[in-house]
């Protein structure tokens, strides 16, 4: 178990030479139908019909008015509704921040984990990685709740080590979108850390001693030989940390459910609530469309960016 | 934490014994000790911050409800296992992990049996079309489950389906299907195309290649994608939340239930975070390796 972690790549080592011949396509027919049936089913059947509810007024605790076809109303009344484009907006934001954070933080223990030196302590802080990846989305939530307690949460105790007076980290606005990104952190960081580390062990080998025989400045052999070869993991992690923002849903709901009013409602959060609980199906199913148009675009730019060379 | 400063004292303490080499040498073997240390130091942070949380929950749901609460926080304590016990068969954790165990297998076995000749046609097949069919399959990795949760459960209800095992089967399909496909087509592509050259020259069927001999060599990658169809299965809150009301409850909606009154019971509820999350990590510690991999549907690598 600890042996294949060790390994550097197993699995992320360079594209093996593909071998494929040209076969007659209607054998690939009866291997795929079941396949592509059952998630045509499951996946699009229920699309269409969330596209057809949106036209429709669809409230489940006004049946009795009946589905009337309302034409674009409920994309107009989405469009036009600040609740939304605050969600999203704060989606954005979320994003924004704790993105470069991420990132930055992911870049730091990729570097830490390429060095040389101390192999074993490396193999244990790379296992280690795997923790926050494994925790159920949920739980993650449950834990922040527990660490940011406001009476004997584990956070003010250590903010209060290095002299910071005991927070209501939930119940205030800022601090509960800043607790809800520093668990996002927690679990996310790892995930950018193992993709940016799997690009450095590309780097070849020669290049990299030369380099370091050149200049003893890590910051140089960064920026001048390793960089090339972070950029497309770093365009995966961009892109999959956006459409993960736009479902993030698990933790959030676990640990704030949206509040302290709805400072920390992200776009999914918002959706559920409109069609859970105020129970406006026509209306979560335009947003829900809205969103799915979102992230199509997004993953036509990772195929875009990150699968030119594949299939 | 004072383990690299001992480490660099103990290696100023040995610069003087060294008084053979040259003072160049010396002051490299220095230099070279303080990034040791401070390597050191970069991995003991990483080390620490990914465990404390997942250390923290673990000994909280081994904590006493007076020691949970304490404040400042209790490092050193007499562990009991009471609130696993409360939570198991008190609160009926249990019956919610035997419906999350009952309903992740059953997703991946399915998703298993449906993606596995989908994945080989992908790696061995040349057809019109592959290029969408792939792009399909990627996105479905992307949408929101909220995007599917508002449509299915009218669905749901429609057919009376609403608070069982199926329904949650199905919309995890949704997800887990796409990464079987992903992981194995990779697979099938390194098995040498020449085993089924010469089992067609044999007379065998394309079903016969495909079940008899590509299958069997594709275990590996194919137990891979297993554990994270189930895995991903696994930790879903939103569809279960949405789609069970008591009978089909997963344990990750069992985890959310305590959420309500005003004296929480922590113990209880790390307990039951523990449970949930303890046969993930030990999961994912067995496909480590390619968990990237599978976080990516194989994009990086």
């Amino acid at each position: 178990m600890l042996n294949s972690t060790a390994r550097p790549g197993n699995g992320m080592t360079p594209a093996r030479p593909r071998s494929r011949v040209r076969l007659p396509g209607s054998a690939a027919f009866w291997f795929l139908i079941p396949a592509i049936f059952t998630l045509a089913a499951i996946g699009i059947y229920p699309l269409l019909l969330a596209l057809y509810n949106s036209f429709h007024q669809y409230k489940l605790a006004d049946l009795a008015s009946g589905t009337p076809f309302i034409w674009f109303d409920n994309y107009i009344a989405t469009l036009s509704d600040p609740s939304f484009w605050g969600a999203l907006g704060r989606t954005a934001l979320f994003l924004c921040v704790t993105l470069p954070i991420e990132v930055a933080l992911g870049l730091f223990a990729a570097l830490m984990l390429h060095r040389t030196t101390l192999p074993w302590m490396r193999a244990i802080a790379r296992v280690s990685l795997v923790i926050p990846m494994a925790t159920t989305y949920a739980v993650v939530g449950l834990i922040g709740r527990l660490i940011f307690n406001r009476q004997f949460g584990v956070a003010n105790y250590i903010g209060g080590l290095v002299g910071m007076p005991p927070q209501d980290w939930l119940a205030d606005p800022t601090l509960a979108f800043v607790s809800v990104m520093i668990m996002d952190i927690w679990q996310w960081t790892p995930f950018c850390a193992l993709i940016l580390l799997a690009g450095l062990t590309m780097v070849p080998k020669e290049a990299e001693e030369a380099a370091r025989l050149e200049t003893p400045r890590w910051s140089k052999i960064l920026w001048h030989l390793q960089r090339p070869y972070l950029l497309p993991g770093l365009t995966a992690i961009l892109i999959l940390r956006s459409a993960d923002m736009l479902k993030m849903f698990d933790a959030v709901f676990t640990m704030t459910r949206g509040g302290p009013g709805t400072a920390t409602e992200f776009i999914s959060v918002y959706i559920q609530r409109v069609g859970f609980r105020l129970f406006d199906q026509g209306m979560a199913s335009a947003q829900a469309i809205l969103l799915l148009i979102l992230t199509i675009v997004l993953s036509r730019l990772y195929i875009r960016f990150v699968y030119r060379e594949a299939a | 934490m004072n383990a690299p400063s001992t480490q660099r004292a103990s290696g100023d303490a040995a610069l003087p014994g060294n008084s053979g080499l040259t003072a160049r040498a010396r002051r490299a073997r220095a230099a070279r000790r303080t990034a040791t240390g401070w390597h050191f130091l970069g991995l003991l942070v990483v080390f620490l911050s990914s465990v404390f949380p997942f250390y923290w929950m673990v000994t909280t749901s081994l904590k006493s409800q007076a020691e949970a609460l304490a404040y400042p926080p209790v490092w050193l304590f007499k562990p009991t296992f009471a609130h696993y016990v409360e939570a198991l068969f008190t609160h009926e954790v249990g019956g919610s992990l035997i419906n999350s165990l009952i309903i992740a297998s059953s997703t991946t076995v399915l998703s298993i049996l449906l993606g596995t000749p989908a994945a080989y046609a992908l790696a061995r097949y040349e057809f019109r079309g592959k290029e969408d069919l792939w792009f399909w399959f990627i996105s479905n990795r992307m949408v929101s489950p909220v995007v599917l949760a508002v449509p299915f459960f009218l669905i749901a209800t429609r057919l009376d389906i609403v608070d069982t095992h199926i329904v949650l089967i199905l919309l995890y399909i949704t997800f887990s299907l796409p990464i079987v496909i992903w992981i194995c087509t990779d697979q099938f592509r390194n098995i040498p195309v020449e085993l089924d050259e010469a089992a067609r020259l044999d007379g065998a069927s394309p079903w016969r290649i495909f079940w008899r001999i590509n299958l069997p060599l594709a275990m590996p990658g194919i137990v891979v994608s297993a554990i994270f169809a189930f895995i991903f299965s696994w930790n879903d809150l939103l569809y279960a939340l949405v789609l069970t009301r008591t009978d089909a409850i997963t344990s990750p909606v069992a985890a959310t239930s305590y959420m309500s009154g005003y004296e929480l019971p922590w113990g209880e509820i790390m307990a039951t975070g523990t449970l949930i999350v303890l046969p993930m990590v030990v999961f994912a510690l067995l496909v480590s390796g390619r968990l990237v991999q599978g976080l990516t549907m194989g994009a990086v690598k």
